[in-house]
């Protein structure tokens, strides 16, 4: 059975309901939503003085009505102790979304923890301490301070570099400019801790340290600027599915023509026309398909080179530029160096090129006239150039980076409407830190130095390795060994006796153990092996502000209360530094203790003038008093002023051709192509016939943390799906629906056969980061030279274990491609 | 060519272009004062049991233009010759379902090839031979399918429906 939710009707939001600002707290485009809550025992009418809506809900309401909210939009929660009904819906005035919800954030109600309704019950609510063979409910005083007095034993043995830290540094859900603040102020203010990873890698680095070194921070547009550009150019990116509501209400308009008139308004002495679109991708994604609805097939040109050759493209799209003079010369001198020598040591032909990616040569030129060839009226042409994970996830991060900012640079498209070299972004953002400069460059390998046996006390924060990172398989056979060694001495002391049990962790630590501590919100794979579980609150269930990918920020306001005990991860982190230093002044290390003072924050807005008001860039005219007034809009980062109570914030970036350099100027960066860059990849290329191509679905969010305890998305991926061409599923004797494992020299995984027409002979595609299968598990070890993995050169072999299971048999395996007539 | 059918919900109001129309009219009837707001309240709406069709109107594949549970709420009945999730008659073929996107209420476009539904406003696809499942889309629900019975003359009889419908806060006024 396909699920059904079997509601034939819903609580009408009365109309005196308390509304509250949202920002979606999954991913990166942050639509604006509101929640509206109201006292259990009320409810709304169908007249129009008993609903919000001030309409008579007797009648059928029209598409893309704002007075409608689906069954999964709906919960009752706890506020303030007592339960109310919470409907979060999208709002039609917020200017990111326009009221479309996307089929993530459209489930944020359902998917919040409701005792009355049993929805997110996973959810942790209290402190657990591993006791007697288990993970056991106690108080926070008694967690933080086996926690403080292990990791402080660590340290006096081992210095700060024996404590690992894994930590998340995005924004939405539990992350948010006041917990990235918390745990920074923690590892990199009170200590200085150097052996730490972000949450979806294994070291502490920038994914886009090209376009940085270049001069060009990665988020340097607005989303308007896809509705105002004469073309659209995307490298590696899927964005109908991962930032759906930026396409659908941004780039999807354009390519109809239904932003004309914006064009000619704003940029009135040039000629106009609908977009055109240029897709760097292996893969026929379904952002080609809708494009293609939308556009037309000829204003549509996909690019489906070999998996990993985006270099070898994106230096002859520049020398082709170059040599019919299409290039933004007065752009160049004024604003920007290197180029000459860049354009020499990055010379590469058309030809060559095609040969490289496998792709024809008059597409790559038909694709650099689309993006740089002036207008018939000698304006230049508005090219806004997007990328995300299979460009930073992919062959030579770094120089594909910088080839892919030199195009931008060098067309001039930096700083202009209708602009912009960006990543799309995968979660929001919401960093502010202490320097991290201490950490050096290429920054510690930590997922290798776990395996390798180094560190004695690992906390992660909102991390699950187990799901996200490369060389999975392996990093979890060390990391079980080494875990279990430390549970194996807990359980043979008394767990009350505190000074026996710390110096039974340390000796198992000694022996090669790691003693974990996991701050999460709901528990995880890598949790499994902790030791400490530590329960935190999400957005809504606290405070919490975070920027979009246009640098759009606002704050979501609490309207739910954490379940049980959980609470802010900033205030953990003050807890736990709280602890850390009481553990210090008892053994008489003041000058250390000293160093974890500061850490009085009582509640998130506490941690957020802490952190934001007093260190960020224009943060000064930033508080939770003037987001609230913001609303759903929210301003641009960076703010500049207060106009009259509201925050002055910043539409583009470089729009005065300044750029984040010394000297102002955008740096060209040599880059050339030198084929498959991380050790092992072409190896695995030789030796194996399918390509295990990866990424993400839009029906899931993330890890699926979330997901995994929904049906609507279980239902539908009870396992990772991995497409297939047909005829290679014929020639390996598996059918739809078939669980088949992946494997190759780095380990195995699983997956469910979805056969897809489109996709090529020998490239398959796998749902990335699924609990049921681990495509990381697959994913070999090797990185670029500043430790950024490569998941997407992946190549493995595939056979079937098993047919469809009972979870499977009812699913349908038709094309996910809406019909292009 | 391929061969695709607007299914019809007897009011064409809806898209020209990117705009998009009313799904129904603001003037629609209001609902009489009913028999059930006499009764006892039940737990569960009390759908009418209505005859949308009888067997013998049905071709393969060729939906069926119909409404249920009232004029406001338009839908299909489609026959597909093979047995399917919530299919009844001889052959428990027969299945029926809303016509309305339960992301943003437009009206679905069904496509003979493969025997699916899809949204001409956000790209979402359903499929009708698996319960409605959403093959891929922007809906946080499955498509709305009727709760059918057949009786033995071949009429077809819709008598409930699984999910919210779009556009109203209850599936009956």
């Amino acid at each position: 059975m396909a699920f059904k939710r079997h509601v034939d009707r819903l609580p009408i939001i009365p109309a005196g309901a308390k509304r509250h600002n949202v920002t979606c707290q999954f991913c990166i485009v942050g639509c604006g939503y509101n929640a509206y809550t109201w006292p259990i025992n009320e409810q709304g009418g169908t007249s129009r003085d008993e609903n919000i809506f001030q309409l008579d809900l007797t009648e059928q309401q029209p598409a893309d009505t704002d007075a409608w909210y689906a069954p999964s939009m709906y919960n009752v929660v706890k506020q303030n102790g007592h339960d109310v009904h919470m409907v979060i819906k999208p709002d039609y005035e917020c200017v990111v979304n326009s009221g479309l919800a996307s089929a993530r954030g459209g489930r944020m109600a359902e998917m919040s923890y409701s005792e009355a309704r049993s929805t997110q019950q996973q959810r942790l609510t209290d402190p657990m301490v591993w006791r007697q063979g288990m993970k056991v409910p106690t108080s926070w005083e008694d967690a933080l301070d086996l926690v403080a007095k292990v990791t402080v034993a660590v340290i006096k043995e081992q210095g700060e570099d024996g404590l690992f830290v894994s930590a998340f540094d995005h924004g939405g859900a539990g992350g948010g400019y006041e917990n990235t603040w918390g745990t920074g102020k923690l590892y990199f203010e009170a200590m200085k801790i150097k052996n730490i990873r972000i949450h979806n890698r294994p070291a502490y680095n920038s994914e886009v340290h090209a376009s940085r070194d270049m001069g060009v921070g990665e988020l340097n547009n607005c989303y308007e600027d896809a509705e105002l550009a004469d073309t659209l150019m995307v490298v590696g990116a899927n964005p109908h599915e991962t930032q759906t509501n930026y396409f659908l209400n941004h780039w999807i308009p354009n390519l109809k023509g239904q932003s004309m008139a914006k064009k000619q308004e704003l940029l009135s002495d040039e000629e106009h026309a609908p977009a055109r679109i240029v897709i760097v991708d292996p893969r026929r994604s379904l952002t080609v398909n809708a494009c293609e609805v939308a556009a037309s097939k000829k204003n549509v040109l996909h690019l489906a080179i070999q998996s990993g050759s985006d270099l070898a493209l994106l230096n002859a799209m520049l020398t082709y530029a170059a040599e019919q003079g299409w290039i933004d010369e007065d752009f160049i001198a004024a604003h920007t160096e290197g180029f000459a020598a860049a354009r020499l040591a990055n010379s590469m032909s058309v030809e060559q090129a095609a040969e490289i990616c496998g792709v024809a040569a008059s597409d790559i030129i038909k694709a650099t006239s689309w993006i740089a060839e002036p207008k018939s009226d000698g304006h230049r042409r508005r090219t806004m150039f997007a990328y995300e994970k299979g460009l930073i996830w992919g062959n030579d991060n770094y120089r594909s980076n910088a080839a892919y900012v030199n195009l931008a640079l060098a067309t001039g498209n930096i700083g202009r409407e209708g602009g912009g070299c960006v990543r799309l972004g995968g979660h929001q953002e919401g960093y502010v830190r202490p320097s991290d400069d201490f950490i050096g460059r290429p920054a510690p390998y930590v997922d290798k130095l776990l395996i390798e046996g180094r560190g004695g006390v690992h906390h992660i924060w909102g991390c699950d390795h187990y799901k996200t990172t490369l060389n999975a398989s392996e990093f979890k056979r060390h990391y079980n060994e080494r875990t279990n060694k430390v549970k194996a001495v807990m359980d043979s002391v008394p767990s009350g006796d505190r000074d026996a049990q710390v110096e039974a962790i340390l000796g198992a630590i000694r022996d090669g153990g790691l003693f974990v501590v996991d701050m999460d919100i709901v528990p995880t794979k890598i949790g499994e092996a902790a030791h400490v579980l530590l329960p935190a609150a999400t957005s809504g269930e606290m405070n919490l502000t975070s920027m979009n990918g246009e640098r759009r920020m606002r704050l979501t306001e609490r309207y739910m209360d954490p379940p049980g005990q959980a609470m802010p991860d900033c205030l953990i982190a003050a807890r736990i530094a709280n602890a850390m230093e009481a553990t210090l002044r008892e053994q008489g290390d003041e000058a250390y203790a000293d160093q974890f003072q500061g850490f009085d924050w009582q509640n998130e807005e506490g941690a957020f003038m802490d952190g934001y008001h007093q260190n960020a860039a224009g943060g000064e005219f930033v508080d939770y008093e003037a987001l609230r007034a913001m609303g759903n809009n929210g301003f641009q980062e960076p703010a500049t002023g207060l106009e009259e109570g509201r925050i002055v914030g910043s539409k583009r970036l470089y729009t005065d051709g300044v750029f984040s350099r010394e000297g102002g100027k955008a740096l060209f960066m040599e880059a050339q192509w030198r084929g498959l860059q991380a050790p092992g990849k072409q190896e695995q290329k030789d030796n194996y016939p399918f390509l295990i191509n990866n990424g993400r679905a839009n029906l899931v969010w993330q890890s699926a943390y979330l997901d995994q305890d929904n049906e609507f998305v279980t239902d539908r991926w009870p396992y990772p799906f991995i497409e297939m061409n047909l005829q290679d599923m014929d020639e390996l004797d598996v059918a739809e629906g078939d669980l088949v494992e992946v494997w190759n020299d780095a380990g195995s995984t699983q997956a469910m056969v979805y056969p897809t027409p489109s996709a090529k002979r020998g490239e398959t595609f796998m749902l990335f980061a699924f609990p049921t299968g681990v495509q990381g598990n697959v994913v070999n070890e090797g990185t670029n030279e500043l430790i950024i993995p490569n998941y997407k050169q992946t190549w493995g072999n595939i056979r079937k274990f098993s047919a469809k299971p009972r979870s499977v048999n009812h699913l349908s395996f038709k094309s996910k491609e809406y019909p292009v007539l | 060519m391929r061969c695709r059918k607007l299914v019809d919900i007897g009011r064409r109001q809806f898209l020209t272009g990117g705009a998009v129309a009313a799904a129904a009219s603001a003037t629609a009837l209001l609902p009489t004062t009913t028999q059930a707001q006499q009764m006892p309240i039940r737990a569960r709406l009390d759908y009418p049991s209505e005859m949308l069709a009888n067997i013998a109107e049905l071709t393969e594949n060729v939906p069926l233009d119909v409404a249920y549970p009232d004029d406001f709420a338009p839908g299909v009945l489609v026959k597909f010759g093979r047995a399917v999730e919530g299919g009844v008659g001889p052959d428990a073929d027969i299945v029926g379902f809303s016509t309305i996107c339960p992301h943003k209420g437009f009206p679905l476009i069904y496509d003979e090839d493969d025997r699916t539904f899809s949204c001409p406003g956000h790209y979402s696809r359903f499929d009708p031979e698996a319960g409605g499942m959403q093959i891929w889309g922007q809906a946080t629900q499955n498509l709305p399918q009727y709760i059918l019975r057949v009786e033995s003359n071949g009429d077809i009889f819709a008598e409930g429906v699984d999910e919210l419908l779009y556009g109203r806060l209850s599936n009956m006024f």
